[in-house]
């Protein structure tokens, strides 16, 4: 077994890198105005959607089925995010769930996901997780929780003046690489920009981080440069991501990137000893690392707004 | 220089190490956290290779060739897949949803 790069001296450098990185307070909000992401503390001079602005939730990592050491009832945390979303001030005027909905693509785990989603009576729209697709390439998945009319499983929308982008890169993984879109989804998001008003906010939503979050870990994707170039003439991205089961966020000119906390378990901060596994942290702290996101678009100000509310304290 | 005594005794260590070894695990690779051991394996032309998920997280075993020639669907923790080498060659593998995992089978 070689894990002769777990301690070398690079990867501890891009640990304490990666550690600057980290937010992981309770309640405070990020305000994304021309792409410089401003931290507020809630209860101060934090915004909160209240005056019928647009906002949505972010949820993710639900992985139906798992039910071993920190977690031993993903079904349970899962309705407490939905009762999260249910107590929010204003309600969201929809979800965006980016992936591994359920942990091994079982059929049970797919139809209780369902089930419990439904509860939320939210209209939900998903990317599927590499945990959604260990059968039949996603199959199960998209007859489940895809958009009609996609091929590929890949789509955009507009709602509420932002034009949304659903992305897929779990699919067709090759030896040694990580997360991967491929040309045909690239050459679709190109055709897909083409045209729209570079003040057009856009949200980009897929489950593996679109930047090299930890490759040692397979925390990034493959050709995410490319799909990128096509978003920078945009004032304002956002890109919402999942996989990695903790907040980080990064900023690269207009596109803020934003990974969110699972509804599950968490895992280690990049590079950790602990490894990428599910992190097993005791039982009275694990509601405090599961949580829901709510953003909201904040008319005239060309600017989103980002709430992590954890399951507890 | 190694004492001549101590130079007699690894070889003794060996020789006993060897054949035990070989008998615990003729053709064994265990998953676990995030990689396989050993990452390359050598066995003999019939051998049954076995690999144990002890990770809490699923993973597979795939070929890496352009047309797999062994394909596990995903193993959750303490599952196991297998599959019998009748040819000689260089297999590698990986897994497909972790596809920094790699590893290699060495038929000889």
């Amino acid at each position: 077994m070689d894990q002769g790069n777990a301690g070398s001296a690079p990867g501890t450098a891009r640990r304490q890198v990666l550690k600057c990185m980290v937010w992981a307070g309770t309640g405070v909000l990020w305000t994304v105005s021309g792409g410089v992401p401003r931290s507020l503390r809630l209860g101060g001079e934090a915004f909160a959607a209240t005056g019928g602005d647009f906002n949505f939730v972010q949820i993710s990592d639900s992985h139906l089925g798992f039910n071993k050491d920190p977690n031993p009832d993903s079904s349970a945390t899962l309705q407490q995010a939905l009762a999260e979303i249910g107590r929010l001030p204003q309600r969201p005027a929809m979800v965006l769930h980016t992936g591994d909905v359920t942990h091994l693509s079982k059929p049970e785990q797919f139809d209780t996901a369902a089930q419990i989603l439904k509860t939320a009576n939210l209209d939900t729209h998903f990317v599927p997780g590499e945990h959604d697709v260990l059968v039949d390439d996603g199959k199960p998945f998209f007859e489940r929780f895809g958009t009609a009319g996609s091929t590929g499983g890949w789509y955009s929308f507009d709602q509420g003046g932002v034009h949304f982008v659903g992305l897929v890169n779990v699919l067709n993984l090759r030896p040694g690489g990580l997360g991967y879109l491929g040309t045909p989804q690239i050459e679709w998001l190109e055709a897909d920009l083409k045209g729209r008003s570079a003040s057009t906010p856009i949200v980009v939503f897929s489950h593996m981080p679109m930047w090299s979050v930890y490759p040692e870990w397979g925390w990034g994707t493959d050709d995410a440069a490319q799909a990128l170039s096509y978003l920078k003439r945009f004032g304002s991205v956002t890109v919402l991501n999942g996989h990695i089961h903790q907040v980080l966020q990064k900023v690269e000119g207009n596109v803020a990137f934003h990974t969110a906390r699972s509804t599950s378990f968490p895992q280690a901060a990049p590079g950790d000893p602990v490894g990428p596994g599910p992190w097993k942290v005791p039982a009275d702290r694990l509601k405090s690392m599961l949580g829901i996101r709510e953003i909201t678009l904040v008319p005239g100000k060309d600017s989103l707004a980002l709430v992590e509310q954890p399951l507890g304290a | 220089m190694v004492p001549r005594r101590r130079r007699a005794g690894v070889a003794l260590a060996l020789l006993l190490c060897a054949p035990l070894a070989r008998a615990a695990a003729p053709g064994a690779v265990a998953i676990d956290n995030f990689s396989f051991g050993p990452a390359s394996l050598t066995v003999a032309v019939g051998t049954r290779v076995t690999w144990t998920n002890h990770d809490d997280d699923p993973h597979t075993v795939v070929s890496a060739a352009a047309t797999p020639v062994f394909k596990s669907a995903a193993l959750d923790t303490d599952e196991t897949y297998a599959f019998v080498f009748t040819e000689k060659g260089i297999y590698k593998y990986f897994c497909s949803i972790h596809p920094r995992m790699q590893g290699t089978v060495i038929v000889e």
